[in-house]
């Protein structure tokens, strides 16, 4: 094995211990903070399915955003959607052709949508982009990190346009590389230049993941604003602390 | 009338360019020694200052709210700064201060909690906005967590649900912690612990005052309508903001609420105990303040024996006691569990009215032409019904049922999408003044072309910050104040009570006669 190939098994390990145990560690950490009073904003669901279709609505369309800001929802939409759609398509490096989810992934349609996604999921960034610099509202609240944010996922989308466009790498070498790491079978990495800066960035993306606004994925799911059931006349709502108040003076009895 | 440059209005929503530290010099009082020993939160040894150690109490109690506060953990790391709250703020559209753009409030702490609980903000604190913890962040906070009224109106539009009410609330109860209490609540918590409402109003004032409201609506319909404090027995406890006692056009409403009872045949009665609804603990963000202001309704029910607990016109009340009173001073399982625990005063008259069991005339209110304010906390956190949206549905319905003349406001101030008073959420208070003015230029705005194009003489509402915040503001946008009005006196206008005007018709008889 080549000596950038070890590297790249090392990075890719490291990257992924990083994303996972970061993420469970912060999902954990949500999940066990407790929601001490009702807050939902409203007009709210009254009952779970209800909440499960309000944030269903939110995660699939972005229904609040599309309320507050047209611009940002068309981009950020256009966006997370490309994301959505050139993920399907790489799922084809991770997937054997002996399994029986490779025909999902390995279609026309998958495979085609995926391709252009490329196109738009750049186009969306660039408009977040541009949202970011020149609406002065927008520029205020920026860091220097949520330029980056954009910039590194752009570099993402760019450099993999570029493997499909302009400077091909050997995709099955690539599998094989990938389907390697899996296995713990380690497989020689294709060396080509955009190939690894892609890779590299996917691995940076992944490792800051966990420490960064990025967590806004999972937090869509835990603000009690928008998954907390409508009912507080029907059912009483008590966390563990306020519980632990009320045996204390007993004044709830 | 004091001098403030007042924001102009416009036909059309503007959204302002930033003004950076347009507003940076507006901070209420603070509270002084003898308010915080009475909320039991520390001073500092001199006036102005801040507590010994008062960095790492800080740090000590934000990291016992994150543990504690899901909403607060989950807000600090989830914003992508999308932007989509920018403009959403009436404090920021009135003021064009970059810092009252919501994500920009919350940024206060997320700077904060970035630099101290982060791995990012620890190593790298330039790279994402963190900053160290000093006084004049200390100082920054105390003003503009005191330039957010709570509103949640920023929570509609995140696609995160992110709630900037969240986020000030455990920022106020962190800064009370460390001595930078805010006078105007703190002042106020006190009366309730010790007295039993906001005012300080005892007993004896408030029998006094009862009496008064009796001895007015017998002179005007000739019908003795009682309103009975303390009465044991009674079904019903009425819980009330105390400025419906004796603020206008509050006590209007109450007069309403007495009508309605005497005319449905309930016996009900206030509590001298329980005599408010309102609920400072909110604002500052303390559950144990809220609580034990909570537990003195429950204290006040039982001691009464009543079997129905109803709440009266006012905004914040609402949120805590719809969404809270049953976590706060629960469980209510010596009640009637026939009827919703506690239950709005809306929902009770709208039940009386779909079962025809008052007797109306509209045109009693024929001489204006009404429109109604969305309270925030009534729309954005609260229902009025039993179907989700009925916090908007009910009051209108009742306005119609009791108005023959109303129009709706702007869709994009109205529901859900309303814009707060500009004196919610602690303050309405006059060190607030020009913040007050200012952030009422969305409503007022919104007022004045319902005004123009409808024809629209009065605004109703049904919260009692609301009602005295509009008093004050209107005549700065050039209206009357007498031109906000509460629900129920709309309600008290149009009832026709049994008996009502015969005595009167009697003497018109008598003098035709003579």
């Amino acid at each position: 094995m080549t000596a950038l190939s070890i590297t790249y098994v090392v990075l890719f390990y490291v990257a992924m211990i990083i994303l996972f145990g970061g993420l469970i560690n912060k999902i954990m950490l949500y999940a066990r903070v407790p929601a001490p009073l009702k807050i939902p904003v409203t007009p709210a669901p009254l009952t779970k399915a209800g909440v499960v279709y309000r944030i269903f609505y939110e995660v699939v369309f972005f229904n609040s955003l599309f309320r507050g800001s047209k611009w940002t929802w068309i981009f950020g939409w256009m966006f997370h959607l490309s994301l959505l759609l050139a993920f399907f398509r790489h799922l084809r490096y991770v997937i054997s052709p002996d399994s029986f989810i490779w025909p999902l992934v390995n279609n026309m349609v998958v495979q085609s949508f995926g391709h252009y996604a490329g196109f738009t999921m750049v186009i969306g960034l660039a408009g977040l982009l541009a949202r970011r610099i020149l609406v002065d509202r927008v520029r205020y609240i920026s860091s220097p990190s949520d330029y980056l944010m954009l910039l590194l996922i752009m570099g993402i989308g760019v450099t993999g346009l570029g493997i499909a466009y302009v400077s091909h790498t050997d995709v099955v070498q690539l599998k094989a590389f990938i389907m390697g790491l899996f296995l713990f079978d380690w497989q020689n990495l294709p060396s080509d230049n955009v190939l690894l800066v892609h890779l590299t960035l996917v691995l940076l993306l992944a490792v800051i993941f966990p420490i960064s606004k990025l967590l806004h994925a999972p937090g869509l799911f835990f603000a009690p604003t928008r998954n907390q059931v409508d009912n507080p006349r029907e059912q009483r709502h008590i966390s563990p602390w306020g519980a632990e108040l009320e045996a204390k003076d007993g004044r709830n009895a | 009338m004091a001098d403030y440059e007042v924001p102009e209005t416009h036909e059309f929503p503007i959204i302002p360019s930033i003004m950076e530290g347009a507003m940076a010099h507006s901070s209420p009082f603070v509270a002084g020694k003898e308010f915080q020993d009475d909320m039991g939160f520390p001073s500092p040894e001199e006036p102005g200052k801040l507590i010994d150690g008062w960095k790492e109490k800080f740090l000590e109690i934000m990291q016992d709210k994150l543990n504690k506060y899901r909403s607060l953990q989950v807000f600090m790391d989830g914003c992508v700064k999308c932007g989509a709250c920018t403009d959403k703020c009436h404090y920021f559209i009135g003021t064009s201060d970059p810092k009252n753009m919501p994500v920009a409030r919350q940024d206060l702490l997320r700077k904060v909690y970035r630099r101290y609980f982060t791995f990012a903000g620890k190593y790298f604190p330039k790279l994402v906005g963190a900053v160290d913890l000093t006084e004049d962040v200390i100082k920054e906070m105390y003003s503009y967590y005191h330039q957010c009224s709570e509103c949640r109106r920023c929570a509609v539009f995140c696609p995160f649900g992110i709630d900037t009410a969240e986020v000030t609330m455990a920022a106020r109860d962190i800064l009370a912690m460390i001595g930078m209490g805010q006078k105007y609540s703190n002042q106020i918590i006190p009366k309730v612990h010790k007295i039993g409402n906001n005012l300080g109003l005892p007993e004896p004032a408030l029998l006094d005052t009862l009496e008064g409201l009796e001895e007015e609506i017998e002179d005007d319909t000739g019908v003795k309508v009682r309103f009975p404090l303390d009465e044991k027995g009674a079904d019903i406890l009425l819980v009330t903001p105390s400025a419906d006692f004796f603020a206008e056009p509050h006590v209007d409403g109450l007069m309403g609420y007495g009508k309605v009872f005497h005319a449905a045949g309930v016996s009900w009665t206030l509590s001298s105990k329980a005599s408010e609804a309102a609920n400072f603990g909110l604002f500052i963000g303390n559950y144990e303040h809220m609580r034990e202001i909570s537990l003195r309704i429950r204290d006040a029910a039982k001691e009464l024996g009543v079997k129905r607990i109803v709440f009266g016109e006012c905004g914040h009340a609402w949120r805590v006691a719809y969404n809270h009173l049953n976590t706060l001073a629960g469980p209510w399982d010596f009640l009637d569990q026939n009827y919703p625990i506690p239950q709005h005063i809306l929902e009770f008259t709208k039940d009386c009215l779909d079962r025809g069991i008052l007797n109306i005339d509209k045109s009693e209110n024929d001489h204006m032409t009404l429109t109604f304010h969305d309270s925030c906390n009534i729309a954005r956190a609260s229902r009025i019904g039993e179907d989700p949206g009925s916090q908007f549905t009910t009051p209108r319905q009742v306005i119609q049922a009791v108005c023959n003349n109303y129009y709706d406001m702007a869709p994009e101030t109205t529901h859900d999408q309303t814009f707060c008073c500009g004196g919610g959420g602690g303050l309405l208070t006059d060190d607030l003044m020009e913040l007050r003015i200012k952030g009422a230029l969305p409503r007022m705005e919104a007022l004045k072309n319902a005004v123009s194009d409808k024809g629209v003489t009065h605004m109703a509402a049904i919260c009692a910050i609301c009602k005295s915040q509009f008093t004050k503001v209107l005549p700065y946008y050039g209206m009357t104040m007498d031109q906000i009005v509460s629900v129920h006196q709309l309600v008290s206008n149009a009832i026709v009570l049994d008996g009502q005007g015969e005595e009167a018709e009697e003497s018109d008889d008598a003098e035709e006669t003579a």
